[in-house]
């Protein structure tokens, strides 16, 4: 058995994608997700900011002035600080996961999918010449997932009718000249590290690639238990991390693994790591390089106990964009490991208030669903307290849809959630929220609704993180000189780059982990528990975890690498197990082999395989044969 | 290797269903009804009767003969290991049991429970999800199954060793107009456990009595009459909701609708979050229109029955035996233009049983008063229970060794038995209540190990040809002529090695080598 790690992703938004070879003979690939961070490299906007919106000659005029621009850079080659000017003005393209495009699709035999993000490059796979593996994925991630790529092809489609029609032949940025125009840290992007990522971009896939794809896509329940050619034995288990998101395990007749995505023990919203029932399988693959599960909830068997009071400090530095500590700052942020979710939520509100009571309008462009209905709860309690009469405005193509799902998947929620509904509550407070007009749902920005209904300052949730599609970037537009207006964004995505287009920026940036707990965990206690006998692991967390703790020997450690394949050791001979069926043992002759209590005899029938087990059935030949054979 | 069945209830009868399987020494106990007829001990199954600690109780659905007795049971005897049922059947059975200990309680009656002894019940009780595989123990898995019929009703599999049966709890085969029909994998069973309401029915068309019932409505609303239907608070009347509610969006009627608030109002909230338990269509429109939202019915109370003017009431109880409907009846049952639905099926004693029986007569409502009843009657032909068809279907579908048929009538339920036997060929066993029924089943396989060298021995083909014989078979190995006969016999040079009672399969050159490393030294 091979492993591959093609990539280590980064964080939530793009999860890490694995190949894992011969697993009894089976091609897996674990998880198909897809770089939104890398469409930074984007200009949502022309340069020129004083730009109106009127049509496609001032954006001429605009292009021609950047065609200026290049060719003085071009000349002078001057390290200026990196300008809107010097983003990609073109058609959005999309980054795909690197080399996965080098693997042949009708190689692979099963996908599975451990989230909502490691499914949004599948429709790229799915339409692929000769694909035919069979994809799994949760019921409620694939929903999800449906959703976003949707909503991500609705707002494209408005970037596509701004840029115009396509051209001919490939995008001038991919020229080979163009890109050695490019700054370094938008080349870095574009062609990856070692300049071998090009292959990977593409146009965005269509809502036919996306309705064919979850056609072929197999839901599953929690739980639930699927096999794949008689074989592999397939069950998700809830990770904790999102709505639908899960941990799978794959038992075959020679080997039994765990695969572990991030995972969350204790979550306000999604159902919670369910790590009991990965138990017993002889390799763990960790998957995730940066958030492994907190392990202190295990031992005390209470997953919402208390964690230490936190230092909020590092957290609220607070900052406008234009000062250009932006790397301090954000790797501050990030690294403030041990801070509580529920803590670093009252600390968003508060700046969210601030902002408001100041007259400030506040953007938040969601993308984990669990953080968008934590903050619809938090923050109309808090205006109400405040008596502000501030509204909540929710804009994107499937807001509405995508909040009705919210209320009717109680068998995904978290513990508390699901008490509140057996109690007759809405497990989650928007419904009611909608029906005092308190939170208003949009389809469009332009929608002749929210002009008749709006009203600044207001609290805006709308796509997308990655600040180059959907309403964000017209309400930044609006707001980046305001600077009592506050932008809330999520890791993941680069602020140096991402706030280019919108620059001067003088409106406020707050970036933040939405991930809780990335405090280095006791590993040991989960493995002792997981019991395995290979643990596989990144090998960014090599220098990270301690394994010469005496109880943690009875395993070995892997390390993989991103682009490198792994070798991993193959079981032991001999250990199959064998079910022989009842008629064929009854026919049994046998046989002394000369020394005491040691017989045999001769076997016959069929050998099958079902449910991951070799059975031996008594096959139509041998039945045939046996009259003919006693005969002789 | 056996399973016992101990019928503890719904044996040869309908009510309180409760049966008591032990597979392989795992002792499982499906459903804890109450019987709605009786009103003294026969109430409730006869739990002295089980002989052994359970492993777990299931429940598979929220009505009052399946999970009615379940209170009582765990206080009683304490019991107070797992009880599994789905998410549906969690929300709205204490919904029913605390409405019907409120008309317990309304009439005087005193119950065998109480309030609290609900909670600390519901409390016991750990979810299920459809399709989830759960491992009770060690040896005991179960597995729901969609069984239409209500709202979170589930069939239940559950395997023990090699041991494997269904209960299937009530279920309906065709969907509804909120609801799916009934779904399983097909399963390697032992033993299925049938209910059997409806053994020799078999029904028609649901769309052609779904129009008898609007057409018959629609008539008594314009001719300003009113329209009682007597419905239980659960299932029947979301279903008839959205069937009215389409209907009237259709005709643009304006009649008003009404039920009596309080359960139904909070049975609505529930309906409409269980969204991936209804039908196709519904799960499909969610996010536009939740099928649930309704809007022409409206809730409302006792004093809609003195209103003026033509209406659509619905009402508790489903066969008139009290609350709200059976006000309204009295009140409305004397005028010709009024109408009665009738649920399909009433327990025998209520006054459902009794207008189902004949129309247009006196009939006593308590012991001194009588009304004359000169209203329409109209009985629903549609049942939320699948029919003979269905379960023929089903059982053909799964292929037992062994059937059981509770929940049913008993000269129907022996009817269908003696199909099953003669059309499948499958034992079938018809216990009564207190009876046990020990199915015998047989060891599947033995266990062994195995080499890798036997598996790939195995997988590679090894053909062997021979020369087929005649049908007489006397010349068959000298005559040329006859077909040639290729057969694959991969397993042909295995072999099985018993060494101190364990099994290890091998290749025949495997066992060879071994031998040789012995005769050596």
């Amino acid at each position: 058995m091979k492993l591959t790690c093609l990539s280590s992703g980064s964080g939530y938004q793009f999860p890490p994608c694995h190949i894992l070879e011969d697993v009894c003979g089976f091609r897996i690939l674990l998880d198909c997700p897809l770089d939104l961070s890398a469409l930074s490299v984007f200009s949502p906007v022309p340069p020129d900011n004083d730009f109106v919106s009127d049509g496609k000659a001032s954006y001429d005029s605009a292009r021609d002035c950047f065609d200026k621009e290049q060719e003085i850079q071009k000349r002078q080659k001057i390290e200026t600080p990196l300008h809107g000017k010097d983003l990609i003005h073109d058609e959005l393209w999309y980054k795909t996961v690197k080399n996965l495009h080098l693997w042949d699709p009708s190689s692979i035999d099963v996908v599975l999918i451990s989230s909502v993000m490691g499914m949004l490059g599948l429709p790229f796979l799915t339409r692929a010449e000769g694909f035919s593996a069979k994809i799994y994925a949760t019921d409620a991630a694939a929903r999800l997932a449906r959703l976003m790529m949707e909503d991500l092809i609705a707002m494209n489609m408005e970037y596509q009718y701004f840029y115009g029609p396509r051209e001919s032949g490939g995008p001038h940025w991919m020229r080979w000249e163009e890109l050695e125009l490019l700054r370094p840290e938008l080349k870095k992007v574009v062609v990856g590290k070692d300049g071998t990522e090009l292959g990977g971009w593409l146009p965005l896939y269509s809502s036919a690639d996306v309705m064919d794809c979850m056609r072929k896509v197999q839901t599953l329940k929690y739980a639930e238990t699927a096999c794949y050619n008689g074989t592999l034995v397939l069950q998700p288990f809830s990770s904790g991390s999102e709505i639908g998101s899960c941990n799978w395990t794959i038992d075959g007749p020679k080997r039994n693994i765990a695969w572990l995505s991030c995972s969350i023990f204790a979550s306000a919203h999604a159902m919670n790591f369910d790590y009991g029932a990965l138990r017993g399988r002889d390799l763990v693959l960790y998957s995730d390089k940066q958030f492994l599960p907190l392990m202190d909830e295990v031992q005390s068997n209470d997953a919402s106990s208390t964690i230490p009071s936190n230092d909020l400090s590092s957290l609220s530095r607070y900052c406008s964009a234009d000062k250009d500590d932006w790397k301090e700052l954000t790797e501050s942020l990030l690294s403030t490991d041990e801070i509580l979710e529920k803590e670093k939520m009252d600390f968003i509100c508060s700046c969210i208030l601030q902002s408001v009571q100041a007259g400030g309008s506040v953007v938040i462009p969601y993308n984990r669903l669990g953080i968008l209905l934590q903050l619809l709860e938090m923050i109309p309690v808090l205006l109400e307290s405040l008596a502000a009469d501030v509204p909540i405005y929710v804009i994107s193509s499937m807001a509405a849809e995508l909040l009705a799902f919210t209320n009717v998947i109680p068998e995904w929620a978290s513990k508390p959630r699901q008490e509140k509904m057996f109690s007759g509550e809405p497990m989650f407070s928007h419904v009611d929220l909608v029906n005092k007009r308190k939170l208003h749902v949009f389809s469009a920005i332009h929608s002749p609704e929210l002009l008749t209904t709006w009203q600044e300052p207001c609290i805006i949730f709308a796509p997308h993180w990655s600040l180059r599609l959907g309403p964000v970037v017209h309400l930044l537009r609006r707001w980046s000189g305001d600077e009592n207006s506050l932008l809330i964004l999520e890791d993941g995505v680069d602020p140096d780059i991402a706030l280019l287009p919108f620059k001067p920026l003088e409106m406020k940036v707050l970036q933040c982990s939405f991930l809780p707990e990335r405090r280095l965990p006791k590993v040991d206690c989960m493995l002792k528990l997981l019991q395995p006998k290979i643990l596989v692991l990144p090998d960014d967390l090599k220098e990270k975890l301690d394994f010469s703790n005496p109880s943690l020997d009875s395993f070995s450690v892997l390390y993989y690498t991103e682009g490198e394949t792994l070798s991993l050791p193959s079981s032991p001979e001999g250990t199959l197990d064998l079910e022989i069926a009842s008629v064929l043992a009854e026919r049994f002759a046998w046989q002394n082999l000369g020394r005491q209590d040691v017989m045999y005899t001769r076997l016959e029938g069929e050998l099958v395989m079902e449910q991951g087990k070799f059975r031996l059935l008594p096959g139509i030949t041998s039945a045939d044969s046996h009259p003919s054979k006693n005969k002789e | 290797m056996s399973i016992n069945c101990l019928v503890l209830g719904a044996g040869q009868e309908v009510g309180k269903s409760c049966v008591v399987v032990t597979i392989n020494g795992k002792r499982i106990m499906f459903d804890c009804g109450m019987h709605m007829g009786h009103h003294d001990d026969k109430r409730y199954p006869d739990f002295a009767l089980i002989d052994g600690p359970l492993d777990c109780v299931i429940i598979t659905h929220f009505h009052l003969d399946h999970i009615g007795a379940l209170p009582y049971f765990t206080k009683e005897y304490s019991y107070n290991g797992p009880i599994y049922m789905t998410y549906p059947t969690k929300a709205l059975a204490p919904l029913m049991l605390e409405d019907f200990m409120k008309v317990t309680v309304g009439r005087g009656g005193e119950e065998k429970f109480t309030t609290d002894d609900i909670s600390e019940c519901m409390k016991k009780v750990t979810l299920v999800d459809l399709k989830q595989t759960i491992q009770v123990d060690k040896d005991l898995q179960i597995r729901a199954y969609y069984a239409g019929h209500v709202l979170g009703a589930a069939m239940f599999y559950a395997k023990v060793g090699d041991a494997s049966m269904v209960y299937t709890g009530d279920y309906n085969m065709t969907p509804d107009r909120h609801l799916g029909a009934a779904q399983i994998d097909r399963l390697e069973l032992d033993l299925v456990i049938s209910e059997s309401t409806y053994a020799t029915t078999v029904r028609d068309s649901r769309y052609a009595r779904e129009r008898e019932f609007l057409q018959a409505v629609h008539e008594c609303v314009e001719g300003g009459g009113k329209v009682l239907v007597p419905t239980f608070a659960l299932g029947r009347a979301q279903e008839l909701f959205i069937l009215l509610d389409d209907y009237w969006e259709r005709m643009n009627l304006k009649v008003p609708i009404y039920f009596s608030s309080g359960l139904t109002k909070q049975a609505n909230i529930y309906y409409k979050t269980f969204m991936s338990w209804t039908s196709q269509k519904i799960k499909d429109t969610y996010a536009m229109h939740n099928a649930f939202n309704f809007k022409h019915v409206v809730s409302s109370d006792r004093s809609v029955i003195n209103t003026v003017g033509p209406c659509v009431l619905f009402a508790t109880s489903g066969m008139l035996s009290g609350g709200l409907s059976l006000e309204a009846f009295k009140k409305w049952a004397p005028f010709e233009e009024n109408l009665v639905t009738l649920p399909g099926y009433c327990v025998a004693g209520t006054i459902g049983h009794k207008l189902a029986a004949g129309k247009r007569t006196r009939i006593y409502v308590d012991s001194d008063s009588q009304i004359d009843v000169r209203c329409n009657i109209h009985q629903l032909a549609f049942s939320a229970h699948t029919d003979s068809k269905g379960i023929m279907d089903l059982l053909k579908f799964l292929s037992p060794k062994h059937v059981m048929l509770v929940h049913g009538e008993r000269p129907s339920m022996f009817r269908l038995k003696d199909k099953i036997k003669s059309e499948m060929g499958i034992e079938c066993d018809v216990p009564a209540n207190g009876e046990t029924v020990k199915i015998p089943c047989a060891t599947l396989h033995v266990k062994a190990r195995t080499s890798d060298a036997f598996v790939k021995s195995c997988q590679s083909s090894n053909f062997r040809l021979s020369r087929c014989s005649t049908s007489s078979g006397l010349v068959a190995s000298t005559d040329p002529c006859s077909p040639l006969l290729v057969s694959d016999d991969r397993v042909g040079e295995a072999v099985l090695l018993l060494d101190q009672s364990k099994a290890k399969a091998m290749h025949q050159d495997e066992l060879q080598f071994l031998m040789s490393v012995e005769e050596k030294p």
